[in-house]
């Protein structure tokens, strides 16, 4: 891997956000509003629940944080997909010496900077101003967050190889697609109050024992290694499975043409 | 003689017809090719094969020796490209645009690199303006500049003049012409100005319905078949390539 050409990648997106800052917007406001109204909607769980209510709110806070940082992992890489999609660049990248893994992983490496910074913002209104510290997850919240950073890079993989497929058009398939996993994770709730045929979905998805381990730590109970080893592992098996479906839909319109005309979304 | 563009026995078929049909042909070093065709003739897909962004049916491509379809990355840091249908991105400035693609194709000395070919095309004044609202003449000056960031052994010049008025046209010829005399460069030209690659190129390749009809140099080959100049045999390869009598 030349990581001159992994540079470039991150340098056009670096260069787009600087030349106009309102690519941020989307970037940073939707985890300001989505922590403000929960963090309300906490304090008012608190109000009237008392004890059960700090517990609840303490944890919908932490489900809310962590599910906003895979959100916005998924959302900055597919943005810095998209950007090539708008700009009709993908002739003048792939008829260039760049590969697909480099050009992935500066995508990656977009995303990880992005998605780093809503989530400290995040973390830091939590903190301030609904005294809700992240310091309660101790150390167990690097591997948490990384396998929620690898599962969110997975689905931008996945959905930026829906588009490359079926062309600019099938933009609006990649913003449900968090949205769709949500309910079957155990974002806000352990999964065993599901039904069978959701639970078994929920437990082939890594962001599941995530979110289970977070809930552990809220109770005061240890994170077993196995949730943690079912978290990244399974989070490190969707990328290379995102990986492999990209490179198999990049193949594919090399082979039949789409990618040399790509505008025209379909060469059938 | 050196080949740095090679290509044998090419094919690529599209829902079962034929755009490429067995071409082979070779261009070496110091010389320009005009890859001449009716619209749909197989001009632009033999192009694209040569840049990787097709992959063919059947057949080889070697640049430099080096086989496009074994090491994809390294035959590709040996060329560079102009093409109506690749504008260098529109939401970056010339100097940005410039920085990231001699990145991508491993300049060396990229600043200096960048501040002569800015020169060299005229550009400089445009530096800091976005590549969206030059006209289409200075864009297309900033996709030569581009083309010539990283002083490709072999250049493909899909219509590279199209949208340039005739001084700038000239400029970007003669500039060409020297890169090819300096560098031992190889270009592969595709136009529809015939006084234009009839004054430029040393040989020409004729391609009709995928196949190479004929081929020689554009100042001797319209006599050959009794034709006033090259854009007469255009016409009679477009329109009746059986009369011909290749």
């Amino acid at each position: 891997m030349n990581f001159s050409h992994v540079y470039a990648v991150i340098a056009r997106v670096y260069f787009l956000v600087r030349t106009n800052p309102v690519r941020l917007i989307p970037m940073f406001l939707w985890s300001i509003l989505t922590i403000v109204l929960w963090g309300f909607i906490a304090k008012y769980l608190v109000l009237v629940a008392g004890t059960t209510g700090s517990v609840l709110a303490v944890q919908f806070i932490g489900a809310i944080l962590f599910w906003e940082f895979l959100n916005r992992v998924m959302h900055s890489f597919v943005m810095a997909f998209l950007e090539d999609v708008w700009a009709r660049n993908f002739l003048n990248y792939f008829a260039s010496p760049l590969t697909v893994s480099e050009y992935i992983t500066g995508l990656t490496s977009v995303s990880a900077v992005m998605s780093v910074l809503a989530f400290l913002v995040m973390a830091v209104i939590a903190s301030l101003v609904f005294d809700i510290s992240l310091a309660v997850y101790g150390l167990f919240l690097i591997p948490l967050l990384l396998s929620l950073y690898l599962f969110g890079i997975a689905l931008g993989i996945f959905g930026a190889a829906l588009v490359f497929r079926f062309g600019p058009a099938a933009e609006w398939l990649l913003w449900p697609i968090p949205a769709v996993v949500t309910p079957f994770v155990g974002v806000f709730y352990p999964v065993s109050i599901l039904p069978q045929w959701m639970q078994s979905i929920g437990l082939a998805l890594s962001p599941t024992y995530a979110f289970e381990g977070m809930r552990q730590i809220i109770a005061g109970n240890a994170v077993s290694d196995m949730t943690v080893l079912l978290a990244l592992g399974g989070a490190l098996g969707a990328l290379i499975l995102a990986y492999v479906f990209f490179l198999f839909i990049y193949k594919r319109a090399v082979r039949t043409g789409l990618l040399a005309r790509y505008s025209a979304e379909s060469v059938s | 003689m050196n080949a740095v563009l090679a290509l044998h026995g090419v094919s690529k078929t599209y829902d079962g017809m034929k755009a490429v049909d067995s071409v082979s042909f070779t261009i070496e070093e110091g010389e320009i090719v005009g890859l001449l065709g009716p619209n749909g003739a197989g001009k632009t897909s033999t192009i694209n094969m040569v840049l990787g962004v097709l992959t063919p049916d059947a057949g080889d491509i070697t640049i430099d020796a080096i086989d496009i379809g074994k090491d994809r990355a390294q035959a590709l840091g040996k060329t560079n490209f102009v093409a109506v249908y690749a504008q260098v991105p529109g939401n970056l400035s010339v100097w940005q645009a410039l920085y990231i693609f001699g990145i991508l194709y491993d300049t060396p000395n990229l600043a200096e690199r960048i501040r002569t070919v800015l020169t060299e095309y005229d550009l400089e004044r445009f530096a800091r303006t976005k590549v969206g609202i030059l006209s289409s003449g200075e864009q297309t000056r900033v996709a030569l500049a581009k083309a010539m960031l990283n002083r490709p052994r072999l250049l493909l010049l899909d219509e590279p003049t199209a949208s340039l008025d005739p001084s700038s046209a000239r400029m970007v010829r003669a500039s060409i012409r020297e890169y090819v005399r300096e560098r031992k460069g190889a270009v592969l030209w595709t136009s529809h100005n015939m006084q234009e690659v009839a004054e430029v190129c040393d040989r020409v390749l004729f391609i009709s319905h995928g196949r190479i009809l004929l081929q020689g140099n554009p100042k001797t080959l319209p006599g050959e078949y009794d034709k006033e100049n090259l854009e007469e045999l255009f016409i009679t390869v477009a329109r009746e390539p059986l009369s011909l009598e290749i």
